[in-house]
């Protein structure tokens, strides 16, 4: 029975995920290292790259930055009534539970080029939607819950006690935020962060809609493989996903020593504890 | 006084952030969708088209989810109960399919499928294709959907106490009646928290289904396409009308999710 | 249920757990196993129950050799440490669940649970949910549900070490009438020696993965076989340093100046120490002068400390005694102590005392 169970599971892993990306690797090199290289290298991949490059650096920088303040101010903050709270939590969670195709349509219909705001950003000659502005407005959206639901559960467990104390110790409220309260979120920060990296990076849906795919343009490495995939151009679609699957499983590994660092950091916590 | 001011600005960006971000574009679809009228609006969602990727997205989910919990469930338990070789690759490779860019699982499946592949000629000689139908439809829901159940059962199993099922075998019972009685009852909350969650990423799914569905209208076109379809034609009436039930259905299971997690909470 | 066991071993990887054990038990005997934590008792439980594998030697139930068993098929109830009930059934359902793997008919389920549950003060519970259980409640519950399939032996691991001190009084008594009511064969492990001594017709002593004594509770307690069960069983007053006492000549043979020859131990246990006035008359010359370091009331008894020349020894009285105070001088009688060393042990008894001293138990 056991031996059963176990092939069973290796044999379902093999099907549904090995096996399959074993196919990426194929159709990757199907014209040997040139044809990998030059596929990477053409000037429409390049140009995807710098946009996929742009849009996972401001976002991760806006989502970690005010990911952060809100955590705090959703925990500590008493300024909120006690319902907004739960309300607030729900209206995090939000971005998961939406299609990243709504996603992207929800912003094609607030910032559209005939919508009240998209004229008024217009007037500025700011384009939102087909444009940057709106693939990060998307991509920030879908990505928002990440570094929020990390950090949360945290400072909840922490208890304001050893802020309080420090406090009481003369400790500015910013001193007190470096050396108090950040030390015990950082890894959550930071395992948040990367959940980020690793979403705006491969979000395609939600990008697809806003940026209108335009070559050259608003093309991001995502979207170039759906294109490539569609004009069959096996090579070019399969080496830019060879590279997104690579980033992934780096991404995941990443991810698995930080969990493995939080899990050691927590039994040294609790065996102190215990003494 | 600057310090006042200080917090009320800082409040402010924040709750701006939470209303541009999110409430704001949420709020437009439904705004939208209202503004269509009712009868307008039902007339647009019981589109033949539309309707039918409705229904068939919601039907081939439910199938998609039904797998996920019976592999799902078996993955966690082997992961969990058993010591053997190459288990802790297994064990990271769970998250892959969550953390792979869907378009590039969609390009995967392609692939594979594809009737050049050696896969493709082999179903095509017994004559079964699995591209551009709804079979493909279920592998990529299948695909995206692994990691939910198996991390959802995992906590509890290893929970589990193992004293409870041992007093089952004391008792006399086998080791299936065991699993029935003792081990099932307990990862159940699991399960369902698990497959809730499949289900409404399998509802939402786009970048896969796209690439391998054939997205046939009447056949293969599934919600999230149709509304794709619909943006890309200019169809904002369509688009919005079929928005704003998945919308629904997708808060929906999120709100149940969260009800049954706090009564897990007692 | 006869319980025989032979030259038991059991390893856990390079740790040996259990090394060597034989004991046998006869139907319908209570008997503890006693000793300190990660000795090995539980081990022992647990190879009994079929739920640990023995490393090597041979467990044998009722004649037959029962290592080729399942748990399953060894017929027995096992009460668990904490408790280990079904959280998602009922008390009814948990008690029934042994019966409904029997097959036992609906009816005879539903007597036989309620039949058990009015007998275990019950009845109130049966539709509560273990979480609703008090830990008392969840104890008797669990026993409960090991009784109901009718085992023939009864295995019980440290059965009282999650309940209140107040509650396991009570428990252990009416433990040990259930038990004698059904006559069934018990083994329980504990690391409580009055537990132990309360309850068990028998223990079995277990110490570092061996048995170090079995006998009654009274017969190991006057005479343990080992300096290990002297010094676990019951207070003593260990002599660290070597002394000279009045009637215990015998002590020179294990002296040698300042040290202790032979890796000797002697003990001396509080009941044989009788504190009496300084102006006794009765075998005046026996005793010893000693002076009262601290008196503290211990509720049922004095408990006592006294300073003898370089030597500290405490004893106890009951509340009915004479009572003496700090600084008190009294005549000190020691009526007996125990030696423990490489060359024998034996217990040697004042010799100033011309009454004859054969304990006869």
């Amino acid at each position: 029975m056991r031996k059963l169970l176990i092939s069973a599971t290796w044999f379902l892993f093999i099907l549904i995920i090995i096996f399959p990306i074993s196919f990426i690797v194929t159709g990757a090199f199907e014209e040997g290292w040139s044809g990998f290289i030059e596929a990477l290298t053409r000037p429409e991949a390049l140009h995807a790259m710098k946009i996929s490059l742009y849009i996972v650096v401001v976002v991760t920088i806006f989502n970690v930055g005010l990911g952060i303040l809100f955590s705090l101010e959703l925990v500590r903050g008493n300024w909120l009534a006690r319902w907004v709270k739960p309300v607030i939590n729900a209206i995090i969670d939000l971005p998961f539970a939406v299609s990243p195709v709504i996603g992207g349509f929800m912003i094609i219909l607030l910032y559209g080029p005939e919508t009240v705001l998209g004229i008024f950003f217009a007037s500025f000659g700011v384009d939102i939607v087909f444009a940057l502005p709106g693939m990060i407005l998307a991509t920030m959206f879908v990505t928002f819950p990440f570094v929020v639901r990390e950090v949360v559960p945290v400072l909840e467990e922490i208890g304001e006690d050893v802020e309080e104390a420090s406090r009481t110790l003369g400790a500015s409220k910013w001193r007190t935020f470096r050396q108090v309260t950040w030390p015990s979120i950082q890894w959550p920060v930071v395992y948040g962060a990367v959940l980020t990296i690793a979403r705006s990076l491969g979000e395609f849906g939600a990008v697809l809609v806003v940026s209108g795919n335009i070559i050259n343009q608003t093309q991001t490495v995502t979207t170039l493989v759906y294109q490539d995939a569609d004009y069959f151009n096996v090579v070019g679609a399969n080496s830019l996903a060879l590279i997104l699957c690579l980033i992934s499983i780096v991404t995941l590994l990443v991810l698995d020593g930080l969990k493995r660092r939080q899990e050691v950091l927590r039994s040294e916590h609790s065996s102190e504890g215990s003494v | 006084m600057r310090d006042k001011l200080e917090k009320y600005a800082l409040r402010s960006i924040l709750i701006g952030y939470l209303i541009v971000l999110i409430v704001a574009p949420l709020s437009a679809v439904y705004v939208q969708g209202f503004s269509l009228g009712l009868s307008n609006f039902w007339k647009t969602v019981t589109d033949e088209m539309a309707l039918h990727a409705i229904t068939l997205t919601i039907r081939l989910a439910v199938i998609a989810t039904l797998i996920q919990i019976i592999i799902g469930t078996l993955i966690a338990y082997v992961l969990t109960r058993y010591e053997f070789p190459g288990k802790r690759y297994l064990n990271s490779l769970v998250d892959l399919p969550f953390a792979l860019p869907t378009a590039v699982s969609g390009v995967m499946f392609l692939m594979v499928l594809t009737p050049n592949s050696f896969v493709g000629q082999m179903l095509d000689s017994i004559g079964i294709s699995l591209l551009f139908n709804q079979s493909a439809i279920i592998i990529g829901m299948v695909f995206v959907t692994f990691p939910f159940i198996v991390r959802a059962v995992q906590p509890l199993l290893e929970n589990l106490d193992e004293d409870q099922v041992q007093a089952s075998y004391t008792l006399g019972a086998s080791k299936w009646r065991t699993f029935c009685k003792v081990v099932f009852p307990a990862i159940l909350p699991g399960i369902i928290a698990g497959s809730l969650l499949a289900f409404s990423r399998a509802l939402a799914e786009f970048g896969v289904i796209a690439l391998i569905s054939g997205n046939i209208p009447m056949e293969t076109l599934v919600a999230s396409v149709y509304i794709f379809g619909q943006i890309e034609s200019f169809n904002t009436e369509g688009a919005t009308a079929v928005s704003v039930v998945l919308l629904t259905f997708s808060f929906l299971v999120l709100w149940i999710t969260n009800l049954t997690r706090r009564r897990g909470d007692i | 249920m006869n319980i025989q066991v032979k030259d038991l071993y059991k390893n856990f990887g390079d740790f040996q757990a259990i090394k060597g054990v034989d004991f046998s038990i006869e139907e319908g005997k209570l008997v503890g196993l006693l000793g300190p934590s990660g000795g090995g008792k539980t081990s022992i439980l647990r190879m009994l129950a079929g739920l640990e594998e023995p490393s090597s030697g041979q467990v044998i139930l009722n004649g037959k050799v029962a290592n080729g068993l399942t748990v399953q098929e060894r017929e027995i109830g096992f009460v668990f440490q904490n408790y280990a009930l079904f959280k998602h059934m009922t008390v009814f359902e948990n008690v029934a669940y042994g019966l409904k793997v029997k097959k036992v008919d609906k009816a005879r389920i539903k007597q036989r649970v309620e039949e058990l549950l009015e007998l275990m003060g019950l009845a109130q519970t049966i539709n509560k949910y273990p979480h609703q259980l008090s830990g008392g409640q969840k104890q008797r519950v669990a026993f409960a549900r090991a009784l109901a399939p009718k085992p023939k032996l009864l295995l019980l691991d440290e059965p009282f070490a999650a309940i209140d001190a107040k509650v396991r009084k009570d428990l252990r008594l009416w433990l040990r009438n259930v038990i004698s009511e059904f006559g069934i064969t018990t083994i329980f492990v504990t690391h409580d020696q009055d537990e132990a001594i309360e309850v068990a017709d028998e223990l079995l002593i277990i110490n570092s993965g061996k048995v170090e004594q079995q006998g009654t509770p009274w017969d190991i307690y006057h005479r343990p076989a080992s300096r290990f069960v002297a010094e676990f069983l019951g207070n003593s007053n260990q002599l660290i340093s070597p002394v000279t006492l009045k009637g215990f000549e015998i002590l020179q043979k294990y002296q040698d100046g300042q040290e202790w020859k032979e890796n000797s131990s002697v003990f001396i246990r509080p009941e044989w120490i009788e504190i009496r006035p300084l102006d006794v008359s009765y075998q005046k010359n026996a005793g010893e002068t000693a002076e009262v370091t601290h008196v503290h009331f211990r509720g049922d008894a004095w408990y006592i400390e006294l300073q003898l020349a370089d030597l500290k020894l405490f004893t106890s009285l009951s509340i009915n005694a004479p009572r003496y105070q700090v600084g008190d001088q009294v005549n000190l009688l020691i009526h007996k102590l125990s030696i423990f060393s490489d060359v024998g042990n034996e217990i040697a008894g004042n010799s100033l005392l011309n009454v004859s001293l054969s304990y006869h138990i």
